[in-house]
């Protein structure tokens, strides 16, 4: 018997769920048809129960169809989606088919469109994405094989990558590499900084006009540099003694601040925060810097307050781990606190033997 | 001549060991821990664990499991739905020798 597929609608507005959940019902494959009226709800149902489709609408309130599409598609690469709207902008159409979708339709307005809709939707639920190979949001291919895509295409465009919690951008213009900005890096020390990121997510966002163009090396020459440097550090990595603190690639300016201390094996960011809790937070590698600084002050606090209670005497470590990465938090009465996050491949002995080192050459 | 009290030297408070569970406001659910050691020294433990985890939570830096490292002392904890479960040890401290 074959399985019946499963729609979910997504759109702020009653009347138009009621009227399409009708329509939709009278598929010849009589799927399921579910309804919700905002992207939380959407996410919420997507999270409890299989869909094999998901129609959005992309204006709504608090959060909108691109926010909806761009959390959705990254979770559920097998979900098929159809961008319903009735805002022809295209803007938005380049950005929701960058960002994976199948199809974009404004919403019918006759009895043809409307036939031609169901039409699209039935054959949609037909294809069998499961063992479709392909470009579905490019999860196959490399970093290296997209930006020669983009090269040989000589198209323009700006490619988003994140990895985790950080993101860095790629500018690109007629096919060349015009800009990179990634953490506190830019240009040409930035592209290499996201190119020897091993994994992560990619969207590819409009071309952005009149981007001031700081790298000068074609796409070739510069991909050809950061595979040597990649190289040059995998050759360090198989050599280092066992045990010892290694280098990563040193892509960091020596100028940064906090590039010594990312240099260090498996570190992904590092914020530093000072004494004086009004003198702010340097970071490196990590967006909400901020907010995990104020975390991290008053975790650290908490923590010491409570280890002077008990009298169980100084407080030397905090760290933890989740399934995204490591961290560590460590404090200096002079120089402040130290949060650092490391990639959560590195055992966890070697995280609080790490996070020693960083602390050492971070108070020295 | 008065009596005099010997005064017997005070015994210093143990630091707790065991384990317990908390749920997601601090409330000790469960508890391994001796009852000798005084129920709102348990608790205080317990909500300064699940505010580090809320807290990270709310920065975007959520994680599962954490541990505090004291000089005679450790606190490690796994994230169970909101709430934690929490092993208390202690450790002989680190003498430096110079």
């Amino acid at each position: 018997m074959p399985k019946q597929h499963k729609i979910l609608l997504l759109d702020d507005d009653e009347q138009l769920l009621e009227l399409y959940q009708e329509l939709l019902q009278q598929l010849p494959s009589q799927p399921e048809v579910r309804v919700c009226n905002s992207g939380a709800r959407a996410i919420a149902l997507l999270e409890s129960e299989p869909f094999t489709l998901l129609i959005t609408d992309l204006r709504m309130p608090k959060m909108d169809g691109l926010q909806v599409l761009a959390i959705v598609r990254r979770k559920y690469p097998y979900l098929r989606i159809i961008v319903l709207t009735g805002v022809l902008d295209e803007e938005y159409r380049s950005r929701a088919y960058a960002l994976g979708v199948d199809m974009f339709w404004q919403k019918p307005s006759s009895t043809e469109e409307f036939t031609l809709f169901k039409d699209c939707i039935e054959s949609l639920l037909d294809r069998d994405i499961a063992h479709e190979t392909g470009f579905r949001g490019m999860q196959n291919k490399s970093l290296v094989d997209l930006i020669q895509l983009e090269a040989l295409s000589q198209s323009s465009a700006v490619l988003l990558i994140s990895q985790g919690g950080v993101s860095g951008k790629i500018w690109v213009e007629g096919g060349e590499i015009i800009d990179a900005a990634a953490a506190t890096f830019t240009g040409e020390e930035a592209f290499k900084v996201i190119l020897s990121w091993k994994g992560g997510n990619f969207e590819i966002l409009p071309a952005e006009a009149n981007r001031p163009r700081t790298i000068h090396k074609s796409a070739q020459g510069l991909l050809l540099d950061s595979a040597q440097a990649l190289d040059e550090w995998r050759g360090q990595q198989a050599g280092a003694p066992a045990g010892s603190t290694t280098t990563i690639l040193n892509l960091a300016p020596s100028n940064m601040s906090l590039a010594p201390l990312a240099r260090f094996e498996g570190v992904e960011f590092l914020v530093t925060m000072p004494v004086d809790e009004k003198a702010g937070c340097e970071s490196w590698g990590i967006e909400n810097a901020h907010d995990v600084a104020e975390w991290a002050r008053t975790a650290q606090k908490r923590l010491w307050q409570l280890g002077e209670k008990l009298g169980a005497g100084e407080l030397t470590q905090v760290s933890g781990s989740g399934w995204q990465r490591h961290w560590a938090l460590t404090a200096d009465d002079k120089k402040g606190l130290l949060c650092a996050g490391f990639r959560r491949t590195l055992p966890t002995e070697k995280v609080e033997q790490t996070m020693k080192h960083i602390f050492a050459k971070w108070v020295s | 001549m008065g009596i005099l009290k010997k005064k017997t030297p005070r015994e210093p408070q143990r630091l707790p060991t065991g384990t317990f569970t908390v749920d997601a406001q601090g409330h000790v659910v469960s508890s391994t821990v001796p009852q000798a050691v005084p129920p709102e020294v348990v608790q205080e433990i317990g909500e300064a664990v699940v505010s580090v985890f809320q807290g990270a939570r709310k920065a975007n830096v959520a994680f599962s499991e954490m541990t505090a490292q004291y000089a005679t002392f450790k606190i490690t904890a796994r994230e169970m739905r909101g709430g934690a479960i929490i092993f208390l040890t202690t450790k002989a401290p680190r003498i430096s020798i110079s």
